[in-house]
């Protein structure tokens, strides 16, 4: 096992996590620093955030990016909640942060995130991950390279087949 | 082969407990896996119905390594194998994968199985060939990152004639073939459509959708799809739920919100991939021939064989191509699960296509299987044969070619069985004049409101239903699946299993009392209303 206090797998390597998740309903913007705070909350203190530098969001699973999308760039990352990992709503809003917002800074995984999930979420523009407690992290960056091929664009470097054969055939 | 090598890693952390029950349970459905009332069941995709001669070969001894030597031909043209052991699960998957099939995406809340017109490629009436499209739709789904998990399970079919015979208004995602007026190839596209609990005709959201834009039109649809479906009840996911709670209009709308964001991307397709897909579905190498010596030697055939006459007016369909004919072969006889097949079976309809049509055959959504490139010199010989394997039964398009789901002998969500009803029909008609006569009735049954047995959309459907813990089963009127779809009528209060062969007799009665002409069941259905076959019915008691 990793030695990590906290581990998770950003940019394709493991790394301790330093942030701490703000509960949703918490009354007030704490004053600790590398915190993730619920979309809610973020909205209601928009201009402290603005001020500070150490802050991130949270988007809930039932929260499109659309809410946050004039802050943008306030924020450290974005992370995207999976309160169930069947339930995949924030596989289309990672699409939507990087396709439609062109948003290119780190996009987090939190939540029900197991190691099954790994290879989609990446390749949907997910570029950091916060694994289930009970997941085997080590294992983990394994199953980014489950398959090596595929059909479809992403918000990854994997390039569709499409678009490498019409590359080749040019 | 790297999906088996994740699915039989999966299997072993499931079987040693790593992953647990829910855990497993979309990787399993995601490999077509389910845990059924007596042993788990594995579905093979077979991707829009088509088969090589090797590939059903490979089926058939799978059936009988791994399971009791028969499978089962499914309404989205796919193959279930209903007592397969879960630890050889992975083996089966690599045998397949052998043979170029796997069960990816075949159940769970996925894009599964792009399915089509069983006659694609040779019928007379379509307007291309819909399969390259099938393949590319099939492409873009598999493995799709985005919609893997879903508020529910999406289907998507294509047909490209005026005849509907992929029943694509009651899917998810029906596609309509069309050119427009500068001869180009698109879509129209039908959203909504279902049967299940909540059977609701598709709605057109779409007249033209040029081909090259149709993957980035799908990803706006299913984009919407997974953000605003339903996720609280499972019953209320579908899409078809979404479409009605929106309104069509504003549906259409976000769709096109998000279809702007991605027209003109990556996943457009140019005609050069377009004409690379045509390329996998070549025209087979077929015989000229005189044809109108070969119709004569036919006829000569059927004038001396009653029985070969039969069949061919109900087995056999016209071609494009002069002097070759598509073969339908039954999968109904009677006392047989409709879409069972043996594995003796399976190896001689594979052997009748190596010997007749190219190696290749189709699965339909009737749950038949097609040899759709016969010589008609070679009917004959072919009919001979298909007799001595028991798939020779003449009740295509007839009553008794049913569709029928595995119903409560095989599948837990069932209320009632609907195989022992299915054979019950297939007795009280078992005079095949009197089965022509009554000619063509869609008779379609399901043993729960599931609906796998498409019971909305038969001219005749039987729903099995449960009173106090006993087996029932409503009748339905007036259902159609084809270009004229509609949804059937319940006619009245539920009969016991007993009770319906009678009840369906009474039916064809009425039809036969009131037909005009050469009127179908559906047309007299249509032109006399539900009164008078229930007021028959329901006088009886």
């Amino acid at each position: 096992m990793t030695e990590l206090d906290n581990p998770m797998i950003k940019d394709g390597v493991l790394c301790e996590n330093h942030w701490q998740l703000v509960p949703k309903g918490h009354p007030e913007l704490p004053g600790a620093a590398n915190i993730i705070v619920p979309a809610l909350l973020a909205l209601e203190h928009q201009e402290r955030i603005a001020q500070r530098n150490d802050i991130a969001v949270w988007l809930d699973s039932d929260e499109p990016p659309e809410l946050i999308a004039d802050q943008l760039p306030q924020y450290c990352f974005i992370a995207i909640n999976f309160p169930v990992f069947s339930d995949g709503r924030g596989y289309s809003y990672a699409r939507t942060l990087r396709q439609r917002f062109q948003y290119c800074g780190e996009v987090r995984a939190i939540g029900d995130v197991l190691l099954e999930q790994l290879f989609y979420l990446h390749r949907c523009g997910f570029s950091a991950f916060e694994l289930r407690e009970d997941q085997n992290i080590e294992e983990a960056l394994l199953r980014f390279n489950d398959f090596s091929e595929a059909y479809q664009s992403g918000g990854d470097q994997l390039q569709s087949v499409l678009s490498k054969r019409l590359q080749q055939s040019n | 082969m790297e999906r088996v090598a994740q699915f039989r890693q999966q299997t072993e952390r499931y079987l040693s407990g790593e992953i647990s029950e829910a855990e497993f349970l979309p990787l399993r459905l995601q490999n077509g896996l389910y845990i059924q009332r007596l042993a788990p069941m594995l579905r093979i995709a077979i991707p829009y119905g088509m088969l090589s001669s090797t590939q059903l070969h490979k089926l058939a001894d799978i059936s009988r390594d791994y399971d009791k030597g028969y499978a089962h031909f499914t309404t989205r043209q796919n193959l279930q194998l209903n007592w397969p052991k879960l630890a050889e699960v992975p083996d089966i998957l690599e045998e397949l994968a052998s043979v170029e099939m796997h069960a990816i995406q075949t159940s769970g809340n996925c894009i599964r199985n792009t399915t089509t017109d069983q006659f694609a490629g040779v019928a007379a009436d379509e307007l291309e060939d819909p399969r390259p499209y099938c393949e590319l739709i099939r492409q873009w789904s598999t493995f799709h990152p985005e919609f893997a998990y879903l508020p529910r399970k999406f289907k998507i079919a294509v047909c490209a004639s005026e005849t509907d015979r992929a029943a694509s208004q009651v899917h998810d995602i029906g596609l309509h073939l069309k050119h427009n007026d500068r001869g180009e190839t698109g879509f129209t596209v039908f959203v909504g459509g279902g049967l299940g609990r909540t059977p609701v005709i598709g709605t057109r959201i779409c007249e033209f959708m040029p081909r090259a834009e149709i993957l980035n039109y799908l990803d706006a649809i299913l984009r919407v799809y997974n953000q605003l479906g339903r996720r609280d009840n499972k019953y209320k996911a579908r899409i078809k739920i979404l479409v009605r709670a929106l309104g069509a209009d504003a549906f259409r709308d976000k769709v096109q919100q998000e279809f702007e964001l991605v027209r003109g991307g990556e996943m457009t397709v140019p005609d050069s991939e377009f004409q690379r897909m045509a390329g996998f579905f070549t025209t087979p190498d077929y015989e000229s021939c005189d044809a109108a010596a070969v119709s004569t030697a036919v006829r000569r055939q059927a004038s001396d064989d009653r029985a070969f006459a039969r069949w061919l007016e109900r087995n056999v369909s016209t071609h494009k191509t002069p002097g070759y004919a598509a073969v339908t072969l039954s999968l109904k006889p009677t006392g047989i699960a409709p879409g069972d097949a043996t594995e003796q079976q399976m190896h001689a309809a594979a052997e009748l296509a190596d010997s007749y049509s190219f190696g290749e055959l189709r699965v339909s959504h009737e749950q038949n299987l097609i040899l759709a490139d016969v010589r008609q010199a070679d009917l004959y010989p072919l009919w001979k044969q298909a007799q001595a394997a028991g798939m020779a039964t003449p009740n295509i398009g007839t009553l008794n070619d049913m569709i029928c789901c595995p119903g409560g002998d095989f599948c837990s969500l069932a209320n009632a069985k609907s195989i022992p009803i299915a054979e019950a029909i297939q007795r009280q008609f078992d005079d095949l004049d009197y089965l022509y006569d009554i000619g063509e009735v869609d008779l379609n049954i399901s043993g729960c409101m599931n609906a796998c047995g498409h019971h909305h959309v038969g001219h005749i459907g039987i729903l099995g239903v449960d009173k106090k813990g006993q087996e029932f089963y409503q009748v339905q009127l007036g259902g159609d699946s084809g270009h004229e779809a509609s949804l059937g009528k319940v006619l009245g209060p539920s009969f016991s299993q007993d009770e319906v062969p009678g009840v369906i007799n009474s039916l064809i009665e009425v039809y036969l009392a009131r037909r005009q002409g050469d009127e179908l069941f559906i047309d007299t259905y249509r032109r006399i209303g539900i009164e008078p076959f229930k007021t028959r019915v329901y006088s009886n008691d």
